[in-house]
Order: structure tokens, then C-alpha cells, then sequence
């Protein structure tokens, strides 16, 4: 990792380009090699660039909400996104409408830009359901925890969206793209390979989206590959690109990129986003096992958040009545978040047997009869 | 989406749909029965290894892609996890895909895939996502295979809540099964038998059901009458053996032997392994009073040990002896030159019939 220069080492020493439009101390970037990029983040003014700030804030403050939460008892786990917030709000800020994505479990600033209300993700790790919102109405689908395994969906939905016909057209409201998620541990799956396989010789309208974070819970990533993340895709015909995940700008200009060589039938391609997980992988996890404070400390040197801030302060665009108003509109998001968490309630013991089959079938209908008679032995209040 | 440019060029030869009652092979009623699928519904896919230019390795699906092109009979990477994986992204945007695994022993790449995203997808969306897509899995031994081509992993699939697991015996019911699980809303795994392939029978074909221009095609319209419902395939009354699959056979030659004897034995086709339709075969234990259970697949925590199980708890008192299994042993499949001694043939059933009856 280096600090300011725009190419960053993987584990085996390989210098791979990345591509960064703002220094972590707020400057625009003038590598010559980055000038498309520079270009599809151009129409991006102040307006915009606060208004990525403020997405940003608001899905840390839900974060930090959701982690003192767990810590309160009202949350079973909790996975943190803290210091990918750029990556994944720079990417979501990217889509379209009709694009689909399919999340690993840390991608609650995607969630934010597909307009998923973030309490309702909570209802997974509350443990009254096992997703909260309507996949098909944000174009969102349930988190994944099965490692990889979600990459196979994405591919196979993106040979859909070809077969549908909504792919090249030249329409911008129509074409579309597929986004899988998913994580530097991630690679080492044979789904997430297998789904690099079907995507290249479908020509599948899919961007894969590493967020590398640099670590597979404990495992840093000499331990998961010794090529490069943005270099795994040639073997398969899938160009890939390394991008500083915690540059919001260069992030959003990369997902672009990408995202319309798939409408366009280009074909799938490989994003690594390189970026630090500043908190624990869940809260039930102790990095101080496997992580050094001084790392700790650099990445903190480089958060996303503060960049921006420090980019519109040094350009002039920064208005603190504004970010004060949106410091207040987070902790009022951290305050509904609480609230709405805390009176979730349990679902009703024999909705386990719902949704199992479409169509009836005997065992579960046994099973749903038995345990009805069986509760109905203690309707009359006796003890249970 | 791309033309296989390698590849000579093939012409198709789209023979008409029979009509009425056809005589077909087994291994030609499933070819059928995807033929209308496909013909029926713009969304139906058939994918995995060699099923396109080859026609599958059993060639069971021989001339679809010829009919009915690349983009829906699809010629897939060779990698089990990945045709189901993108079967059920496929399923998300509506494509009902009919996917073969080539061999029972290669499924299990695709386990996960089969048991924890296929299985659970509609219980973890409370109903939002369904994936109706038919795994068809040529299985079963006594072809004289070499290692992991003759397996019989039903129960690992059993076990599963969120899948159907169903296998034919005869060429009418794979026919008239196979429309049955396509038309199913829920994940399907059909194990074909494929020592049975080229057995002929009857098969009464539907009329093609295509829908008007831009309506739906009409699943409900094909209706739930093989799937879910065991069969008695032959009446008896001193005994029943319960089978599904290529054990139908050896159940149904067990009883016309024992009858040279002067025994009456009840046969039971399950034709589904998940669920059980266990009304039918309590009704049959209870009349005969004694129950065999017949399965390729290893005895223990096989399939026969739930239906063993069931007939005991509701069948107490009418039976006369204790509920009896046939089946694979707790070895690995072994190799093709004793596999007739693994298998549950005619002599063994014989065995466990005399023993039930002797108690």
C-alpha cells in the first residue's frame, strides 16, 4: 500500500495500476493514464460530490447505529461497512433503475443508493427474517452469506437480461447491467470462478465488483491469491481494473465504465475496489488478532468520508450550515433506526412452516398440524 | 449467444408431435416431454453438459437444439455448481430451465448450490423468489460403469427442505412426470433410471398446450396428478413392497415370482421420494400386514428407513412382522463386476419377502 501514489503492490509484489482521481488528502489527482476516467466523473460538481458525502455519512451513522445496537442485545450479529463507504456508494451512485444487483452481506451503502430502508436490513441480523426487502422492487436481492455463491445468480440473471433482449439496444432507460458483490475471500471460491467462466463465454452484461478489504475475516490476502484480484479476469477473457476504493469519484467513474461495456454487450468485466475494513468483519470478530495499529491507523489516515470533505473544503465547495444539517438528518436516521429495530417483533412460531414449497407439501403440512395441536395444548395458559 | 464456429453445421429434422397413446422408450417420453416444454413456453431452457450438439450423453436430449436453438438448449461450461447457479439467476428473471447433470456421481459440485441456494431461495424471500427448475439426473446402477456413474443420492436431497425429489418408473409416468415437475413452481430433482432407459411402454401424450400470442402458458392447466402420489402398480394382499425407480422392476419380477408360489404381493410405486405420499402405502400395509421396502440406494438412513418408520408408527396393529429394507449396502458403489451383488435383485427381495412372511 502506498499512500499517495496512484499504483498500489499485491501480496506478491506486483505493481498494479490503480486508479485514484483524489489523493486521500482531498487533491485532484493529474496521472495522464486516468483521464477517461477523469472524464466520466467530470459532470460531477459540488452538488453531486456533497450529496456523496451525505450518502456516505448517512450509511456510517446507520452503521454505527447497527453496531451499538448489537452491543445493546437488540442484534444477534452485526457486519460493518465502516471505510468502504466509497466503494459501494461510489458504484451504486453508478446504476440505473433497471440494473440488478446481487449484495454479499456488507453492502449496506449499496442498499442506501437502491433505496432499501436500512432498518429493514436489520431484520436479518435481529433475526426475525432472513432478508427485509423486496428484491425485486429495489433490484436488490437478499444478502448472501454462503461466500461466492450469489456470483452464479448474478451471471445466470445477466443471461437473462441478454436473452430479454435489453442489452445493446442503445437505449439508456432500457439496457442494462447485472452487479455482483462480493469480497477478497471471495475469490478463492469456486463459484466466484465458475461465474467468471459462464459470464466470458456467455459475453454476460455482469460486473464483478471486489470490494478488497484485505481480509477474509483473519486471512490477509497472500493467503487467498498470488495474482492480483484486478488481474484474476484475463485468464478468462474478463478485463479487470483496480481502482482506490476509498475515492469515491474514482470508484463511481470505474463502476461506470464498466457498467456500460455490459449494457452495451461488451461483455463482463472485473472491478477491484482496494479498500480497508476499518471495523471488525462482525461484531463478534477481534482484528486486534490479526492487525496491526499502525495499519489500522494509515487506512484511518485515508477515509473516504474525510477525503471528500477535504477535496470541497480545499475547492471551496464545502458549506458547514449544509453538513451540519446533515450530521442532524443521520443521528435523526441512527434515532428511526433504533426505534425501528427495538419494536420489530418475532414472528409468529408456526410462520416457520410458510414459504417452504409453492405448492403444499405432506411433510411440512404434517409438521405444520403437529405443531399446531401441539401449542394448542397450552392455550389455556398453562406453562410451556 | 455466440455460434460454435468450430462446429460443422447441423440441420433440423422436426418431426411432428405424436398424438394419442405412443410406445416409447423411457429415455424418448423425457425427451417428449421437454419437446413440448420447449415448444409450449418461450422461457423453457435446457442446459448442461453435451446436451446440445450431442443430444446429452444418454441422448435424451437428442434434437432439441437442432428444433429449438442455441440460446435455449444450451451447451454449458463443464461445471456442475455454475449450470444450477445460473439456472436460478436465469429463474429470477422468469426462465424455467430443465438442466441435466450428466452422472448421479457428478452432482455433487452443485450440492451447495442445490441445497442452500435452490432449496432455501423461496423461504429466505418469504415467497418473492420462486425457482422452478427441474434437475434431471440419470441414476442408478447394474450398467457396468466405472466409479461414480451408478449412484443413488436421493436422500441426501430428501433431506432437504424446499426440493421435490421424484423418480420414474416406466416410460408413461417419466413423460408424464417430467411435464408435471416443469410445470411445478418449486425446484424439482428427477432421477431418471437410467438402467430403464430403452424400456418401452405406452405413453399417453398431451396435447401441445401453447397459449395464445403474448398469454402465459397455462401450468395450472397440467395439473399434479403423478407427482406427490405413490401408485399400486400391482394388487396383492399377503405383502407390500414399496419401490420407486429402476427398483419398480425388480419388485414387480419379485412379485410375478412369488406368485408361482401361491403369494399375493402388493407392489407400491412411490414415484416420489419427497414428499411420501404415505396414505397409499398405510392403506396397502395396513391390508397386507407386512411391508418390504426396496431401494438401490444404501439402506442406511436411506429412504426406506423413513417409510419403515411411517408404517410402523401407523400401522402398529396390523402388522405381523416388522417392517423390512432391501437395499445398497454402507459401502461405496462398488466396481462393475460385483455390482449385481450390491444391488437389491430379485433373489434378496425374495429373501426379505420369506423372512416378513416367516415371522
Amino acid at each position: 500500500m502506498t499512500d499517495d501514489a496512484t499504483d498500489s503492490t499485491g501480496p506478491t509484489g506486483d505493481a498494479v495500476p490503480m486508479v485514484q482521481l483524489l489523493t486521500p488528502t482531498g487533491e485532484r489527482t493529474t496521472d495522464p493514464r486516468w483521464e477517461p476516467y477523469r472524464e466520466r466523473a467530470a459532470h460531477l460538481d459540488h452538488g453531486h460530490v456533497r450529496d456523496l458525502w451525505r450518502d456516505m455519512v448517512l450509511v456510517r451513522a446507520f452503521d454505527d447505529e447497527a453496531t451499538s445496537l448489537q452491543r445493546q442485545g437488540q442484534l444477534g450479529l452485526w457486519a460493518q461497512c465502516l471505510g468502504q463507504e466509497a466503494a459501494q456508494v461510489g458504484s451504486g451512485r453508478a446504476l440505473a433503475p433497471q440494473d440488478y444487483v446481487f449484495p454479499s452481506y456488507r453492502e449496506h451503502g449499496v442498499a442506501h443508493t437502491r433505496g432499501v430502508d436500512l432498518a429493514q436490513i436489520l431484520r436479518l441480523f435481529r433475526g426475525v427474517d432472513h432478508g427485509g426487502w423486496d428484491g425485486e422492487a429495489h433490484r436488490f436481492h437478499n444478502y448472501t452469506l454462503v461466500i461466492g455463491s450469489h456470483t452464479l445468480h448474478a451471471t445466470g440473471y445477466a443471461m437473462g437480461v441478454q436473452r430479454d433482449g435489453v442489452v445493446g439496444t442503445g437505449d439508456p432507460t432500457v439496457d442494462t447491467a447485472v452487479v455482483a458483490y462480493f469480497g477478497d475471500g471471495a475469490t478463492a471460491q469456486g463459484d466466484v470462478n465458475e461465474a467468471l467462466v459462464f459470464a466470458a463465454v456467455n459475453q454476460a452484461p455482469l460486473v464483478l465488483f471486489c470490494q478488497n478489504n484485505q481480509f477474509a475475516i483473519s486471512e490477509p490476502n497472500e493467503r487467498q491469491f498470488r495474482v492480483p484480484v484486478a488481474r484474476r479476469g484475463e485468464g478468462f477473457g474478463v478485463p479487470g481494473v483496480r481502482v482506490d476504493g476509498n475515492d469515491v469519484l474514482a470508484s463511481y467513474a470505474v463502476t461506470q465504465e464498466a457498467l456500460e461495456r455490459a449494457r452495451s454487450g461488451g461483455g463482463p468485466s472485473l472491478v477491484e475496489a482496494f479498500t480497508f475494513r476499518m471495523g471488525a468483519h462482525t461484531t463478534s470478530d477481534d482484528p486486534t488478532r490479526y492487525r496491526t495499529r499502525e495499519l489500522e491507523q494509515q487506512w484511518r489516515e485515508r477515509d473516504p468520508i474525510a477525503r471528500i470533505e477535504a477535496m470541497l473544503r480545499r475547492e471551496g465547495g464545502w458549506d458547514d450550515a449544509w453538513a451540519a444539517q446533515v450530521v442532524e438528518e443521520a443521528a435523526d436516521l441512527g434515532a428511526r433506526v433504533r426505534e425501528t429495530v427495538r419494536s420489530m417483533p418475532a414472528p409468529a412460531p408456526a410462520s416457520m412452516f410458510d414459504h417452504v414449497y409453492a405448492t403444499p407439501h405432506a411433510a411440512v403440512e404434517d409438521d405444520r398440524a403437529f405443531f399446531a395441536e401441539y401449542e394448542s395444548g397450552f392455550a389455556d395458559g398453562g406453562a410451556r | 449467444m455466440t455460434t460454435t464456429s468450430t462446429q460443422p453445421a447441423i440441420e433440423a429434422q422436426v418431426a411432428p408431435f405424436p398424438t394419442g397413446t405412443t410406445t416409447l422408450p423411457l429415455a424418448k417420453a423425457i425427451t417428449l416431454a421437454m419437446r413440448q416444454a420447449l415448444a409450449e413456453d418461450p422461457k423453457v431452457l435446457v442446459m448442461g453438459e453435451d446436451v446440445g450438439r450431442l443430444g446429452g450423453v444418454f441422448r435424451v436430449t437428442d434434437g432439441l437444439q437442432a428444433e429449438f436453438g442455441e440460446d435455449r438448449v444450451v451447451d454449458t461450461p463443464l461445471a456442475e455448481s455454475g449450470i444450477v447457479g445460473t439456472a436460478i439467476g436465469l429463474a429470477m428473471r422468469g426462465y424455467r430451465s430443465v438442466l441435466e447433470i450428466q452422472f448421479d456421481g457428478f452432482i455433487f459440485p452443485a450440492f451447495d448450490q442445490i441445497t442452500t441456494q435452490l432449496a432455501k431461495m423461496r423461504y429466505r424471500t418469504s415467497g418473492r423468489v420462486s425457482l422452478p427448475i427441474v434437475i434431471r439426473v440419470p441414476y442408478g446402477g447394474g450398467i457396468g460403469a466405472v466409479e461414480h456413474h451408478s449412484e443413488s443420492p436421493e436422500a441426501l436431497f430428501a433431506h432437504t427442505a424446499g426440493l421435490r425429489v421424484v423418480s420414474p418408473s416406466n416410460p408413461a409416468d417419466a413423460y408424464r412426470m417430467l411435464r408435471e415437475a416443469i410445470a411445478s413452481p418449486d425446484p424439482v430433482l428427477f432421477l431418471e433410471p437410467k438402467g430403464r432407459y430403452w424400456d418401452k411402454g405406452p405413453v399417453e401424450v398431451a396435447p401441445l398446450a401453447l397459449p395464445a400470442a403474448g398469454a402465459p402458458t397455462a401450468y395450472d392447466a397440467i395439473g399434479h396428478e403423478t407427482l406427490d402420489r405413490a401408485v399400486v402398480v400391482r394388487p396383492g394382499t399377503d405383502l407390500t413392497l414399496v419401490a420407486y425407480g429402476p427398483s419398480v422392476h425388480v419388485a414387480l419380477a419379485a412379485a410375478a415370482a412369488a406368485a408361482e408360489e401361491g403369494r399375493s404381493l402388493e407392489v407400491v410405486d412411490l414415484r416420489t421420494i419427497s414428499p411420501i405420499d404415505f396414505p397409499t402405502v398405510v392403506e396397502s400395509a395396513r391390508r397386507t400386514g407386512r411391508c418390504v421396502v426396496v431401494h438401490e440406494a444404501p439402506v442406511f438412513h436411506g429412504a426406506g428407513a423413513e417409510v419403515a418408520a411411517r408404517v410402523t408408527e401407523e400401522c402398529f396393529f396390523s402388522l405381523e412382522a416388522p417392517v423390512l429394507r432391501v437395499g445398497g449396502f454402507h459401502t461405496p458403489y462398488p466396481v462393475a463386476k460385483i455390482e449385481h451383488d450390491y444391488l437389491p435383485g430379485l433373489d434378496r427381495v425374495l429373501d426379505a419377502v420369506d423372512r416378513s412372511l416367516a415371522f
